[in-house]
């Protein structure tokens, strides 16, 4: 049994497929979906948890025209630097980073990221990295 | 000080406001009522939001009858500052003209050793990545600066060059002024072409796809008192984490814009010069920041107190979040003059998404109302552990004063016209 966050993008063509539900019955896979997002224009993209056999799963999931990228990397916001501006959680359409409505401190919540990177571009005093 | 008289507001500035005037005020109190308050140790001093909260509950009266001092806070990106730095001089004295900060042009164009850097100049190594903002971050907090400084020479001033590293202990000067901060309102800003916008109001996502904005709203200094009757020249402020002083009407004043029926403008209005020592200022409050793709910006703590001189000002300070409203600008078109999209108030800004044209977008702050909040506590503090009185202003602020634009003609139109 292993374990892994992996970034699916797939092909308009692809949306309507049970790929998720393909995993689970015939390959035994348990999906954890953190986070997706289809867009008519634009490539689906789909942050998920596979527990399981992963390999013939991942197989299967490229044969259908799906990229499979493992995620390595991992957002991180940095406390010590923050001014809690809220400037990233504009361009965060995930929605992983937010402004806490009451203490008004930045909020990020990790399994909503889809490390679209927008938010290093966003941050004004560079207090957001990607760590590997 | 005994010759002060009551209606402090009246005498500070007649024509200011229509509201000053209306009706007799039995509860008004004097500065130096409120300053004789802060030394006893007896001043009721709230933070904007502590009022805003007691209003609620108590009403406008009893906030006018106890409260004595309202103290605001707001921490957002500044360009429009810098500081005066003089270095003292090298032997041979060299009359600097050309002068570089870690490769950061300073403007050298002063007296022999004077220098003022300005926050958005940028590095001539390292382009927006680092800029005056950080030269002025960097000396906070005492790190070393290189100075390369070269002039034509003279007979007074032999030295042609020098190289050195000095930090803000070896300055026999360094205060900040900024020409124009603290503004009273901004605009939201959006955009509905198709292509991503980089701006000093951060990244506009196209097709309406995120609305930022900069204020911190109810507790922003120049909104708690929109005509700015108790804040004028001379009035001292929290800045950058140091006591300041306003200096003069910042640049770009303007009383012209449109209010609210509660008086509050509703886009940028009046703004402030700002003074204070550098030597005491602190990283926490005075950040430098890069805008993607426009350039180096510098957040600014400044907190200014109010007092609360009679009910009107006791109305104001308790202006809330809802009842402050700006215009919904779109970027996206490269003129002057924008066109606005609608309006909207802070209270829909912070809930994290207001609706354009129908459409539910997605909102963004630009400035901290944690460190906004953060600052109206700090100076309640100073105020009660009696650090800090208030100033009644030397001379009031502008009643009038129009934006003007930049009118480009040719040397025949000036002929013309002369
Ligand atoms: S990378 Fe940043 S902007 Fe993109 S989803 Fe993650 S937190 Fe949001
Ligand atoms: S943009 Fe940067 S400083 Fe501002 S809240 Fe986000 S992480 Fe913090």
């Amino acid at each position: 049994m292993a374990k892994g966050r992996f970034v699916l993008s797939f092909p308009p063509s692809l949306v309507g497929e049970p790929l998720t539900y393909t995993l689970v019955k015939n390959y035994n896979i348990i999906t954890n979906i953190h986070r997706a997002k289809i867009t008519p224009e634009e490539e689906g993209r789909l942050v998920v948890e596979m527990t399981g056999e992963l390999e013939p799963a991942i197989r299967y999931l490229e044969e259908k025209g799906v990229k499979v990228e493992p995620i390595a990397r991992e957002i991180l916001v940095e406390e010590e630097i923050c001014v809690h501006c809220g400037a990233c959680v504009g361009v965060c359409f995930s929605r992983a980073l937010s402004l806490n409505t009451e203490t008004f401190e930045i909020k990020f919540d990790r399994e909503k990221c889809t490390l679209c990177e927008f938010c290093l571009k966003a941050c004004p005093v560079n207090a957001i990295s990607s760590k590997f | 000080m005994k010759s002060e008289k009551k209606l402090s507001t009246i005498t500070l500035s007649p024509h200011l406001s229509p509201l000053t005037r209306k009706g007799c005020d039995l509860m008004a109190k004097t500065f130096s009522e409120i300053n004789k308050k802060i030394k006893k140790g007896n001043a009721v001093v709230l933070t904007a939001e502590e009022v805003i909260k007691m209003a609620d509950t108590e009403g406008i009266s009893k906030v006018a009858e106890k409260v004595d001092v309202v103290t605001t806070g707001t921490f957002g990106p500044m360009c429009s500052s810098g500081a005066f730095l003089n270095f003292g001089h090298s032997d041979p004295p060299v009359k600097m003209s050309e002068v570089l900060l870690n490769d950061v042009p300073a403007y050298g164009a002063l007296a022999a050793v004077d220098a003022y850097i300005g926050v958005p100049a940028i590095s001539r190594t390292k382009g927006m990545d680092y800029g005056g903002a950080h030269v002025i971050e960097d000396l906070i907090n005492g790190k070393e600066i290189k100075l390369v400084a070269s002039s034509s020479g003279t007979n007074c001033y032999p030295g042609k060059y020098v190289e050195t590293y000095f930090t803000l202990n070896d300055l026999n000067q360094a205060y900040l002024y900024n020409p124009r901060n603290a503004y009273q309102n901004y605009s939201c800003a959006t955009n509905s072409s198709s292509k991503t916008l980089f701006t000093y109001m951060g990244i506009l996502m196209p097709n309406l796809s995120n609305a930022t904005y900069c204020s911190a709203g109810q507790l922003s200094p120049l909104l708690k008192d929109p005509y700015l009757q108790t804040i004028g020249i001379g009035t001292r402020i929290f800045l950058g984490g140091a006591t300041g002083y306003v200096a003069w009407e910042g640049t770009q004043y303007n009383t012209k814009r449109k209010r609210t029926e509660k008086g509050i403008p509703t886009g940028s209005a009046a703004t402030l010069a700002l003074v204070g020592d550098l030597k005491e200022m602190s990283s926490d409050y005075l950040r430098a920041c890069v805008m993607y793709k426009y350039g180096v910006s510098m957040f600014v703590g400044i907190g200014i107190p109010i007092p609360v001189l009679n009910e009107e000002i006791a109305r104001t300070v308790c202006i809330k979040d809802s009842e402050i409203y700006t215009d919904i600008i779109d970027y996206s078109v490269p003129s002057l003059s924008k066109p606005v999209l609608g309006k909207v108030n802070y209270e829909e800004l912070r809930s994290g998404t207001i609706e354009i044209n129908g459409k539910k977008v997605p909102t963004a702050s630009m400035s901290s109302y944690k460190k906004a909040r953060e600052i109206s506590h700090i100076l309640k503090e100073w105020i009660v552990e009696k650090k800090f009185t208030l100033t009644r202003p030397v001379a009031p602020l502008p009643v009038e004063r129009e934006f003007k634009s930049l009118k480009i003609i040719t040397r025949e139109e000036v002929k013309i016209n002369g």
